[in-house]
Protein backbone atom coordinates (compact mmCIF):
# COMPACT_ATOMS: atom_id res chain seq x y z
CA UNK A 1 0.00 0.00 0.00
CA UNK A 2 1.07 3.14 -0.91
CA UNK A 3 2.25 5.35 2.01
CA UNK A 4 0.80 8.96 3.04
CA UNK A 5 4.12 10.59 2.64
CA UNK A 6 5.17 8.57 -0.91
CA UNK A 7 1.51 10.74 -2.11
CA UNK A 8 2.61 14.01 -0.60
CA UNK A 9 6.27 13.42 -2.76
CA UNK A 10 4.07 12.43 -6.15
CA UNK A 11 1.91 14.99 -5.17
CA UNK A 12 4.59 18.04 -4.63
CA UNK A 13 6.12 17.10 -7.71
CA UNK A 14 3.09 18.22 -9.98
CA UNK A 15 1.74 20.76 -7.97
CA UNK A 16 4.78 22.60 -6.75
CA UNK A 17 7.64 21.33 -9.10
CA UNK A 18 5.93 21.09 -12.40
CA UNK A 19 6.32 17.68 -12.80
CA UNK A 20 4.14 17.15 -16.30
CA UNK A 21 4.63 14.62 -19.13
CA UNK A 22 5.75 17.19 -21.75
CA UNK A 23 4.07 15.48 -25.08
CA UNK A 24 2.23 11.93 -26.17
CA UNK A 25 3.26 12.25 -30.22
CA UNK A 26 1.87 9.74 -32.41
CA UNK A 27 4.35 9.10 -34.98
CA UNK A 28 1.86 7.74 -38.32
CA UNK A 29 3.31 6.16 -41.66
CA UNK A 30 2.20 7.96 -44.72
CA UNK A 31 3.98 5.78 -47.13
CA UNK A 32 0.51 4.72 -48.31
CA UNK A 33 -0.89 7.73 -49.13
CA UNK A 34 1.25 7.63 -52.32
CA UNK A 35 -0.35 9.06 -55.06
CA UNK A 36 1.00 10.60 -58.67
CA UNK A 37 -1.73 13.54 -58.16
CA UNK A 38 -0.86 15.89 -55.63
CA UNK A 39 -4.29 16.97 -54.31
CA UNK A 40 -5.35 13.19 -54.21
CA UNK A 41 -2.15 12.39 -52.00
CA UNK A 42 -3.32 15.97 -49.85
CA UNK A 43 -6.55 14.49 -49.34
CA UNK A 44 -5.21 10.85 -48.13
CA UNK A 45 -2.76 12.15 -45.63
CA UNK A 46 -5.30 14.93 -44.67
CA UNK A 47 -7.88 11.67 -43.91
CA UNK A 48 -5.32 9.24 -42.41
CA UNK A 49 -4.07 11.70 -39.83
CA UNK A 50 -7.18 12.83 -39.05
CA UNK A 51 -8.54 9.08 -38.67
CA UNK A 52 -5.40 7.66 -36.96
CA UNK A 53 -5.31 10.56 -34.53
CA UNK A 54 -8.77 11.28 -34.21
CA UNK A 55 -8.93 10.60 -30.46
CA UNK A 56 -5.30 11.51 -29.17
CA UNK A 57 -6.18 14.98 -27.92
CA UNK A 58 -9.00 13.58 -25.93
CA UNK A 59 -7.45 10.41 -24.51
CA UNK A 60 -4.52 12.65 -23.49
CA UNK A 61 -7.12 15.09 -21.59
CA UNK A 62 -8.30 11.74 -19.80
CA UNK A 63 -5.15 10.26 -18.92
CA UNK A 64 -4.17 13.41 -17.68
CA UNK A 65 -7.70 13.95 -15.67
CA UNK A 66 -7.37 10.59 -14.12
CA UNK A 67 -3.99 10.47 -12.83
CA UNK A 68 -3.80 13.67 -11.90
CA UNK A 69 -0.32 14.57 -13.87
CA UNK A 70 -0.65 17.19 -16.72
CA UNK A 71 0.04 15.51 -19.99
CA UNK A 72 1.22 19.45 -21.86
CA UNK A 73 0.93 18.75 -25.79
CA UNK A 74 -0.48 16.07 -28.05
CA UNK A 75 1.38 15.92 -31.07
CA UNK A 76 1.60 14.18 -34.14
CA UNK A 77 4.73 13.31 -36.19
CA UNK A 78 4.50 11.32 -40.35
CA UNK A 79 6.77 10.13 -42.65
CA UNK A 80 9.47 12.78 -43.85
CA UNK A 81 7.10 13.93 -46.77
CA UNK A 82 9.97 14.24 -49.17
CA UNK A 83 10.14 10.45 -49.10
CA UNK A 84 5.84 10.28 -48.54
CA UNK A 85 5.15 12.65 -51.57
CA UNK A 86 7.76 11.19 -53.79
CA UNK A 87 5.50 9.67 -55.91
CA UNK A 88 3.75 13.01 -57.28
CA UNK A 89 4.24 14.38 -60.07
CA UNK A 90 4.58 17.90 -60.04
CA UNK A 91 3.82 18.15 -56.20
CA UNK A 92 3.21 21.14 -54.59
CA UNK A 93 5.08 20.77 -51.02
CA UNK A 94 3.27 24.06 -49.72
CA UNK A 95 -0.07 22.13 -50.49
CA UNK A 96 1.13 19.20 -48.89
CA UNK A 97 2.11 21.11 -45.78
CA UNK A 98 -1.07 22.55 -45.92
CA UNK A 99 -3.03 19.70 -45.97
CA UNK A 100 -0.91 18.48 -42.63
CA UNK A 101 -1.70 22.13 -40.70
CA UNK A 102 -5.45 21.64 -41.49
CA UNK A 103 -5.50 17.72 -40.36
CA UNK A 104 -2.77 18.86 -37.06
CA UNK A 105 -6.01 21.49 -36.49
CA UNK A 106 -8.84 19.29 -37.02
CA UNK A 107 -7.32 16.36 -34.65
CA UNK A 108 -6.52 19.69 -32.07
CA UNK A 109 -2.80 18.96 -31.71
CA UNK A 110 -0.38 22.25 -31.66
CA UNK A 111 2.63 20.70 -33.84
CA UNK A 112 2.74 18.60 -36.61
CA UNK A 113 6.37 17.54 -37.30
CA UNK A 114 8.02 15.52 -40.45
CA UNK A 115 7.88 18.20 -43.02
CA UNK A 116 11.08 16.86 -43.71
CA UNK A 117 13.99 14.98 -45.83
CA UNK A 118 16.90 12.58 -45.03
CA UNK A 119 20.02 14.17 -47.14
CA UNK A 120 23.01 13.10 -44.80
CA UNK A 121 24.47 11.50 -48.24
CA UNK A 122 22.63 13.06 -51.44
CA UNK A 123 19.88 15.22 -52.62
CA UNK A 124 17.01 13.72 -54.98
CA UNK A 125 14.78 15.94 -56.93
CA UNK A 126 11.84 15.28 -54.56
CA UNK A 127 14.40 16.98 -51.52
CA UNK A 128 15.45 19.51 -53.20
CA UNK A 129 11.64 20.65 -54.07
CA UNK A 130 10.55 20.43 -50.55
CA UNK A 131 13.76 22.44 -49.71
CA UNK A 132 12.81 25.14 -51.52
CA UNK A 133 9.31 25.21 -50.54
CA UNK A 134 9.97 25.29 -46.85
CA UNK A 135 10.17 28.88 -46.41
CA UNK A 136 7.19 29.41 -47.97
CA UNK A 137 5.41 26.41 -46.18
CA UNK A 138 6.39 27.09 -42.93
CA UNK A 139 5.43 31.41 -43.20
CA UNK A 140 1.74 29.58 -45.03
CA UNK A 141 1.11 27.21 -41.96
CA UNK A 142 0.89 27.72 -38.14
CA UNK A 143 1.50 24.10 -36.85
CA UNK A 144 3.76 22.42 -39.41
CA UNK A 145 7.24 21.70 -38.15
CA UNK A 146 10.24 20.79 -40.66
CA UNK A 147 13.53 18.96 -39.93
CA UNK A 148 16.60 18.10 -42.14
CA UNK A 149 19.19 15.35 -41.51
CA UNK A 150 22.39 16.45 -42.94
CA UNK A 151 25.14 14.55 -41.74
CA UNK A 152 25.74 11.08 -39.34
CA UNK A 153 28.17 9.40 -38.44
CA UNK A 154 28.11 6.77 -40.84
CA UNK A 155 27.85 8.86 -43.80
CA UNK A 156 29.67 12.26 -42.83
CA UNK A 157 28.23 15.36 -43.86
CA UNK A 158 26.64 17.01 -46.79
CA UNK A 159 27.90 20.92 -46.63
CA UNK A 160 25.81 21.43 -50.10
CA UNK A 161 22.96 20.70 -47.99
CA UNK A 162 24.18 22.52 -45.44
CA UNK A 163 24.25 25.62 -47.27
CA UNK A 164 20.95 25.43 -49.03
CA UNK A 165 19.77 24.64 -45.08
CA UNK A 166 21.36 27.83 -44.26
CA UNK A 167 19.58 29.63 -46.86
CA UNK A 168 16.21 28.65 -46.02
CA UNK A 169 16.93 29.68 -42.28
CA UNK A 170 17.48 33.12 -43.60
CA UNK A 171 14.56 33.40 -45.81
CA UNK A 172 11.97 32.05 -43.01
CA UNK A 173 13.55 34.74 -40.79
CA UNK A 174 12.35 37.66 -43.39
CA UNK A 175 8.98 35.67 -44.62
CA UNK A 176 7.85 35.73 -40.72
CA UNK A 177 10.03 39.33 -39.84
CA UNK A 178 6.54 40.57 -38.73
CA UNK A 179 6.78 38.19 -35.21
CA UNK A 180 10.58 38.16 -34.54
CA UNK A 181 11.16 35.20 -37.08
CA UNK A 182 9.15 33.02 -35.46
CA UNK A 183 9.13 30.67 -38.18
CA UNK A 184 13.01 29.39 -37.73
CA UNK A 185 11.81 28.00 -34.23
CA UNK A 186 9.96 25.49 -36.53
CA UNK A 187 13.31 24.28 -38.26
CA UNK A 188 15.70 22.12 -37.33
CA UNK A 189 18.66 20.76 -39.01
CA UNK A 190 20.44 17.43 -37.11
CA UNK A 191 23.34 15.30 -37.55
CA UNK A 192 22.38 11.75 -36.71
CA UNK A 193 18.48 12.63 -36.50
CA UNK A 194 16.66 10.05 -34.55
CA UNK A 195 13.46 8.02 -36.40
CA UNK A 196 11.24 8.18 -32.95
CA UNK A 197 12.07 11.78 -31.50
CA UNK A 198 8.60 12.93 -30.00
CA UNK A 199 9.84 16.35 -29.71
CA UNK A 200 9.15 19.48 -31.96
CA UNK A 201 11.03 20.68 -33.80
CA UNK A 202 12.51 17.52 -34.76
CA UNK A 203 10.06 15.16 -34.78
CA UNK A 204 9.18 12.48 -37.81
CA UNK A 205 8.28 9.37 -38.60
CA UNK A 206 11.02 7.29 -39.90
CA UNK A 207 10.32 4.83 -42.31
CA UNK A 208 12.37 1.98 -40.30
CA UNK A 209 9.15 2.72 -37.71
CA UNK A 210 5.86 0.34 -37.90
CA UNK A 211 2.50 1.71 -39.27
CA UNK A 212 2.00 4.06 -36.11
CA UNK A 213 3.42 4.26 -32.69
CA UNK A 214 2.96 6.29 -29.44
CA UNK A 215 6.21 8.07 -28.16
CA UNK A 216 5.86 10.17 -24.68
CA UNK A 217 8.41 12.96 -23.87
CA UNK A 218 8.76 13.24 -20.17
CA UNK A 219 9.95 16.59 -18.32
CA UNK A 220 10.70 17.80 -14.97
CA UNK A 221 14.02 19.78 -14.07
CA UNK A 222 11.85 21.39 -11.55
CA UNK A 223 11.67 17.97 -10.09
CA UNK A 224 15.22 17.06 -10.34
CA UNK A 225 16.58 20.96 -9.08
CA UNK A 226 14.02 20.19 -6.33
CA UNK A 227 15.89 16.83 -5.42
CA UNK A 228 19.06 18.10 -5.59
CA UNK A 229 18.35 21.07 -3.53
CA UNK A 230 18.80 18.27 -0.43
CA UNK A 231 22.18 17.22 -1.67
CA UNK A 232 23.36 20.79 -1.36
CA UNK A 233 27.46 20.53 -0.30
CA UNK A 234 27.58 17.15 -1.40
CA UNK A 235 29.52 15.13 -3.11
CA UNK A 236 29.34 14.39 -6.93
CA UNK A 237 28.72 10.44 -5.94
CA UNK A 238 25.37 11.57 -4.12
CA UNK A 239 24.80 14.44 -6.29
CA UNK A 240 24.64 11.86 -9.04
CA UNK A 241 22.35 9.53 -7.01
CA UNK A 242 19.69 12.26 -6.72
CA UNK A 243 19.83 12.85 -10.24
CA UNK A 244 19.35 9.20 -10.82
CA UNK A 245 16.64 8.63 -8.37
CA UNK A 246 14.51 11.16 -9.53
CA UNK A 247 14.98 10.33 -13.44
CA UNK A 248 13.70 7.07 -12.23
CA UNK A 249 11.12 8.18 -10.91
CA UNK A 250 9.54 11.03 -13.76
CA UNK A 251 10.25 8.01 -16.33
CA UNK A 252 7.95 5.54 -14.50
CA UNK A 253 4.92 8.44 -14.43
CA UNK A 254 5.95 8.69 -18.39
CA UNK A 255 6.07 5.12 -19.06
CA UNK A 256 2.31 4.72 -16.98
CA UNK A 257 1.63 7.39 -19.49
CA UNK A 258 2.52 5.83 -22.20
CA UNK A 259 1.49 2.36 -22.11
CA UNK A 260 -2.41 3.87 -21.33
CA UNK A 261 -2.35 6.54 -24.07
CA UNK A 262 -1.36 3.17 -26.44
CA UNK A 263 -4.19 0.50 -24.91
CA UNK A 264 -6.52 2.91 -25.30
CA UNK A 265 -5.53 3.78 -28.61
CA UNK A 266 -5.00 0.75 -29.71
CA UNK A 267 -1.50 2.04 -31.30
CA UNK A 268 1.69 0.33 -29.56
CA UNK A 269 3.78 2.02 -27.79
CA UNK A 270 6.84 3.58 -29.03
CA UNK A 271 9.78 4.90 -26.82
CA UNK A 272 9.58 6.75 -23.50
CA UNK A 273 12.19 10.01 -24.45
CA UNK A 274 13.93 10.58 -21.39
CA UNK A 275 14.86 14.41 -21.87
CA UNK A 276 14.62 16.65 -19.33
CA UNK A 277 12.56 19.64 -20.98
CA UNK A 278 12.36 22.75 -19.59
CA UNK A 279 9.82 25.69 -20.27
CA UNK A 280 10.03 29.39 -19.34
CA UNK A 281 7.64 28.90 -16.18
CA UNK A 282 9.26 29.73 -13.33
CA UNK A 283 10.86 26.55 -11.22
CA UNK A 284 11.27 24.73 -14.55
CA UNK A 285 14.59 25.63 -16.14
CA UNK A 286 17.61 23.85 -16.74
CA UNK A 287 19.70 26.32 -15.99
CA UNK A 288 18.07 26.47 -12.17
CA UNK A 289 19.74 22.73 -12.17
CA UNK A 290 23.11 24.41 -13.08
CA UNK A 291 22.90 26.80 -10.45
CA UNK A 292 21.70 24.26 -8.04
CA UNK A 293 24.74 21.98 -8.52
CA UNK A 294 27.23 25.09 -7.36
CA UNK A 295 27.53 27.63 -10.82
CA UNK A 296 27.34 30.79 -10.43
CA UNK A 297 25.28 31.48 -13.88
CA UNK A 298 25.24 28.45 -17.07
CA UNK A 299 28.19 29.28 -18.84
CA UNK A 300 30.54 29.63 -15.93
CA UNK A 301 33.56 26.92 -16.25
CA UNK A 302 32.33 23.90 -14.94
CA UNK A 303 29.00 24.40 -16.95
CA UNK A 304 29.96 21.21 -20.19
CA UNK A 305 30.76 19.36 -16.68
CA UNK A 306 27.56 19.95 -15.14
CA UNK A 307 25.64 18.87 -18.29
CA UNK A 308 27.46 15.68 -18.65
CA UNK A 309 26.81 15.26 -15.29
CA UNK A 310 23.32 15.55 -15.59
CA UNK A 311 22.47 14.54 -18.96
CA UNK A 312 24.46 10.59 -18.24
CA UNK A 313 22.28 10.69 -14.81
CA UNK A 314 18.84 11.19 -16.10
CA UNK A 315 19.69 8.28 -18.92
CA UNK A 316 21.03 5.84 -16.21
CA UNK A 317 17.61 6.68 -13.69
CA UNK A 318 15.59 6.79 -16.28
CA UNK A 319 16.65 3.73 -18.19
CA UNK A 320 15.54 1.54 -15.71
CA UNK A 321 12.55 2.74 -15.39
CA UNK A 322 11.02 2.16 -18.97
CA UNK A 323 10.90 -0.98 -21.21
CA UNK A 324 11.83 1.33 -24.36
CA UNK A 325 13.90 4.47 -24.35
CA UNK A 326 14.61 6.10 -27.80
CA UNK A 327 14.17 9.72 -28.97
CA UNK A 328 16.85 12.21 -27.93
CA UNK A 329 16.73 11.62 -24.29
CA UNK A 330 18.96 13.35 -22.15
CA UNK A 331 19.15 17.38 -21.11
CA UNK A 332 17.74 20.01 -23.45
CA UNK A 333 19.22 23.19 -23.28
CA UNK A 334 17.30 25.67 -25.68
CA UNK A 335 17.86 29.53 -25.00
CA UNK A 336 14.90 31.25 -25.03
CA UNK A 337 12.34 28.03 -23.46
CA UNK A 338 14.53 28.44 -20.20
CA UNK A 339 14.11 31.48 -18.26
CA UNK A 340 17.37 30.77 -16.08
CA UNK A 341 19.61 30.64 -20.16
CA UNK A 342 17.94 33.94 -20.63
CA UNK A 343 19.10 35.76 -17.52
CA UNK A 344 22.54 34.47 -17.86
CA UNK A 345 22.33 35.22 -21.56
CA UNK A 346 21.60 38.54 -20.38
CA UNK A 347 24.05 38.57 -17.67
CA UNK A 348 27.23 37.97 -20.14
CA UNK A 349 27.64 34.95 -18.90
CA UNK A 350 26.96 31.85 -21.99
CA UNK A 351 28.03 32.57 -25.00
CA UNK A 352 27.20 30.90 -28.13
CA UNK A 353 31.08 29.18 -27.76
CA UNK A 354 30.23 27.85 -24.68
CA UNK A 355 26.97 27.14 -25.76
CA UNK A 356 28.44 25.19 -28.21
CA UNK A 357 30.81 23.67 -25.84
CA UNK A 358 27.55 22.38 -23.41
CA UNK A 359 26.28 20.64 -26.71
CA UNK A 360 29.30 18.26 -26.97
CA UNK A 361 27.08 16.51 -23.89
CA UNK A 362 23.74 17.21 -24.48
CA UNK A 363 21.43 15.27 -25.88
CA UNK A 364 21.00 17.78 -28.65
CA UNK A 365 22.37 21.22 -29.59
CA UNK A 366 22.35 24.78 -30.11
CA UNK A 367 19.06 25.30 -29.50
CA UNK A 368 16.20 28.37 -29.60
CA UNK A 369 19.50 30.73 -29.51
CA UNK A 370 18.30 34.06 -31.05
CA UNK A 371 21.38 35.49 -33.44
CA UNK A 372 21.58 39.01 -35.21
CA UNK A 373 19.38 39.31 -38.13
CA UNK A 374 22.31 40.34 -40.21
CA UNK A 375 24.27 37.31 -39.57
CA UNK A 376 25.05 36.29 -42.81
CA UNK A 377 24.10 32.96 -44.69
CA UNK A 378 27.60 31.63 -44.51
CA UNK A 379 28.15 32.34 -40.81
CA UNK A 380 25.26 30.00 -40.37
CA UNK A 381 26.75 27.39 -42.71
CA UNK A 382 29.36 27.78 -40.54
CA UNK A 383 27.16 26.67 -37.29
CA UNK A 384 25.85 24.94 -38.24
CA UNK A 385 28.79 22.53 -39.81
CA UNK A 386 30.21 22.93 -36.63
CA UNK A 387 27.43 21.42 -34.48
CA UNK A 388 26.93 18.65 -37.37
CA UNK A 389 30.88 17.46 -36.83
CA UNK A 390 30.39 17.29 -33.00
CA UNK A 391 27.45 14.93 -33.69
CA UNK A 392 29.23 12.93 -36.64
CA UNK A 393 32.54 12.54 -34.64
CA UNK A 394 31.66 11.92 -31.30
CA UNK A 395 28.64 9.65 -32.86
CA UNK A 396 25.73 11.30 -31.05
CA UNK A 397 22.74 13.60 -32.05
CA UNK A 398 23.45 17.21 -32.48
CA UNK A 399 20.52 19.93 -33.92
CA UNK A 400 20.95 23.77 -34.87
CA UNK A 401 18.12 25.55 -34.20
CA UNK A 402 19.06 29.19 -34.66
CA UNK A 403 16.95 32.57 -34.82
CA UNK A 404 18.37 35.40 -36.99
CA UNK A 405 15.72 37.90 -35.69
CA UNK A 406 14.92 39.75 -38.79
CA UNK A 407 15.60 43.57 -37.77
CA UNK A 408 17.32 42.87 -34.75
CA UNK A 409 21.21 42.58 -33.18
CA UNK A 410 22.81 42.18 -30.04
CA UNK A 411 21.06 43.73 -26.85
CA UNK A 412 17.61 43.15 -28.36
CA UNK A 413 14.88 40.63 -27.48
CA UNK A 414 12.98 38.58 -29.51
CA UNK A 415 9.71 37.58 -28.10
CA UNK A 416 7.69 34.13 -29.33
CA UNK A 417 5.11 33.87 -26.96
CA UNK A 418 4.05 30.74 -24.78
CA UNK A 419 6.01 27.42 -24.43
CA UNK A 420 8.86 29.13 -27.14
CA UNK A 421 9.17 32.11 -24.77
CA UNK A 422 11.93 34.96 -25.62
CA UNK A 423 15.60 34.94 -26.62
CA UNK A 424 17.91 38.03 -25.92
CA UNK A 425 20.00 37.90 -29.25
CA UNK A 426 23.36 36.14 -29.00
CA UNK A 427 26.60 37.38 -30.08
CA UNK A 428 27.73 35.71 -33.47
CA UNK A 429 31.63 35.32 -34.14
CA UNK A 430 32.12 38.28 -36.99
CA UNK A 431 34.93 36.20 -38.52
CA UNK A 432 34.47 34.89 -41.99
CA UNK A 433 34.28 31.07 -42.75
CA UNK A 434 32.77 31.86 -46.48
CA UNK A 435 35.65 30.30 -48.82
CA UNK A 436 35.19 27.47 -46.54
CA UNK A 437 31.99 26.47 -45.89
CA UNK A 438 31.93 27.46 -49.90
CA UNK A 439 34.10 24.66 -50.96
CA UNK A 440 30.79 22.20 -51.21
CA UNK A 441 30.28 18.92 -51.77
CA UNK A 442 30.58 16.09 -49.14
CA UNK A 443 32.88 15.92 -45.85
CA UNK A 444 33.02 12.30 -45.36
CA UNK A 445 32.48 9.81 -43.04
CA UNK A 446 34.82 9.84 -39.99
CA UNK A 447 37.25 6.83 -39.58
CA UNK A 448 35.07 5.43 -36.21
CA UNK A 449 31.99 4.67 -38.84
CA UNK A 450 34.02 1.71 -40.14
CA UNK A 451 32.66 -1.19 -37.60
CA UNK A 452 32.08 -3.86 -39.97
CA UNK B 1 -9.54 -0.24 -9.65
CA UNK B 2 -8.05 1.64 -6.54
CA UNK B 3 -8.42 5.38 -6.22
CA UNK B 4 -6.38 8.12 -3.78
CA UNK B 5 -7.77 10.86 -2.25
CA UNK B 6 -5.40 13.81 -0.97
CA UNK B 7 -6.68 16.52 1.50
CA UNK B 8 -4.00 19.06 1.78
CA UNK B 9 -4.92 22.08 4.14
CA UNK B 10 -6.00 24.00 7.43
CA UNK B 11 -7.84 21.77 10.04
CA UNK B 12 -11.72 21.87 10.39
CA UNK B 13 -14.40 20.28 11.71
CA UNK B 14 -15.98 17.72 9.52
CA UNK B 15 -13.53 17.38 6.47
CA UNK B 16 -13.24 13.04 6.66
CA UNK B 17 -16.58 13.21 7.09
CA UNK B 18 -17.65 15.33 4.03
CA UNK B 19 -15.70 13.08 1.75
CA UNK B 20 -16.78 10.28 3.18
CA UNK B 21 -20.09 10.91 2.91
CA UNK B 22 -19.53 12.44 -1.05
CA UNK B 23 -17.97 8.51 -1.49
CA UNK B 24 -20.86 6.95 -0.19
CA UNK B 25 -23.35 8.61 -2.06
CA UNK B 26 -21.22 7.47 -5.39
CA UNK B 27 -21.30 3.79 -3.76
CA UNK B 28 -17.34 3.94 -3.07
CA UNK B 29 -15.71 2.15 -0.52
CA UNK B 30 -13.27 3.52 1.71
CA UNK B 31 -10.34 1.01 2.18
CA UNK B 32 -7.85 2.51 3.80
CA UNK B 33 -7.27 6.34 5.92
CA UNK B 34 -3.72 7.82 7.06
CA UNK B 35 -3.89 11.79 8.68
CA UNK B 36 -1.46 13.65 10.19
CA UNK B 37 -1.51 17.07 11.92
CA UNK B 38 1.12 19.23 11.99
CA UNK B 39 1.03 23.02 13.22
CA UNK B 40 -3.03 22.84 12.28
CA UNK B 41 -2.31 21.55 8.54
CA UNK B 42 -4.52 18.83 7.67
CA UNK B 43 -2.50 16.07 5.44
CA UNK B 44 -4.83 13.33 4.85
CA UNK B 45 -4.76 10.36 1.96
CA UNK B 46 -7.78 8.15 1.84
CA UNK B 47 -7.39 4.75 -0.54
CA UNK B 48 -10.65 3.86 -2.01
CA UNK B 49 -11.96 1.11 -4.31
CA UNK B 50 -13.78 2.27 -7.21
CA UNK B 51 -15.29 -1.04 -8.77
CA UNK B 52 -18.57 -0.81 -8.12
CA UNK B 53 -19.02 3.02 -8.74
CA UNK B 54 -20.57 4.16 -11.62
CA UNK B 55 -19.33 7.41 -11.93
CA UNK B 56 -15.58 8.02 -14.40
CA UNK B 57 -12.88 9.02 -12.16
CA UNK B 58 -11.67 12.06 -13.92
CA UNK B 59 -15.90 13.74 -13.04
CA UNK B 60 -15.27 12.64 -9.64
CA UNK B 61 -11.96 14.24 -9.28
CA UNK B 62 -13.17 17.56 -10.67
CA UNK B 63 -16.60 17.12 -8.11
CA UNK B 64 -13.97 16.46 -5.27
CA UNK B 65 -12.06 19.64 -6.36
CA UNK B 66 -14.60 21.51 -5.96
CA UNK B 67 -16.02 20.43 -3.05
CA UNK B 68 -12.69 21.06 -1.12
CA UNK B 69 -12.44 24.28 -2.05
CA UNK B 70 -15.83 24.77 -0.36
CA UNK B 71 -14.47 24.05 2.96
CA UNK B 72 -11.10 25.09 1.84
CA UNK B 73 -8.76 22.64 1.72
CA UNK B 74 -7.47 20.99 -1.60
CA UNK B 75 -8.47 17.73 -2.46
CA UNK B 76 -7.00 15.96 -4.67
CA UNK B 77 -8.20 12.49 -6.81
CA UNK B 78 -6.22 9.89 -8.64
CA UNK B 79 -5.48 6.73 -10.34
CA UNK B 80 -3.74 4.54 -7.89
CA UNK B 81 -1.40 3.79 -10.33
CA UNK B 82 0.64 7.39 -10.73
CA UNK B 83 1.95 6.36 -7.31
CA UNK B 84 2.27 2.89 -7.72
CA UNK B 85 4.08 3.32 -11.01
CA UNK B 86 6.45 5.84 -8.96
CA UNK B 87 7.43 4.21 -5.99
CA UNK B 88 6.95 0.90 -6.34
CA UNK B 89 9.29 -1.59 -8.80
Amino acid sequence: MITISEASETIRMISEANLDVRTITMGINLLDCADSDCAAFCRKIYDKIARRAERLSRVGEDISKEYGVPVINKRVSVTPIAIAAAGCRNCDYVEVARALDGAAEAVGVNFIGGFSALLQKGITPEDRALLHSIPSALAATERVCSSLNLGSTRSGINVDAVNISARAIKDIASMTSDRDSIGCAKFVVFCNAVEDNPFMAGAFHGVGEGESAINVGVSGPGVVKRAIEAARGADFETLCETVKRTAFKITRVGQLVAQEASRRLGVPFGVIDLSLAPTPAIGDSIAEILREMGLEQPGAPGSTAAIAILNDNVKKGGVMASSYVGGLSGAFIPVSEDRGMIEAVRAGALTMEKLEAMTCVCSVGIDMAAIPGDTPADTISGIILDEMAIGMVNGKTTAVRVIPVAGKTVGDTARFGGLLGEAPVMAVNGFGCSAFVGRGGRIPAPIHSFRN
Amino acid sequence: MKGIVTVLGKDSVGIIAKICSYMSDKNVNVLDIAQTIVDGYFNMMMVVDLNASTEPLASMASELETLGRDIGVVVRFQHEDIFSAMHRI
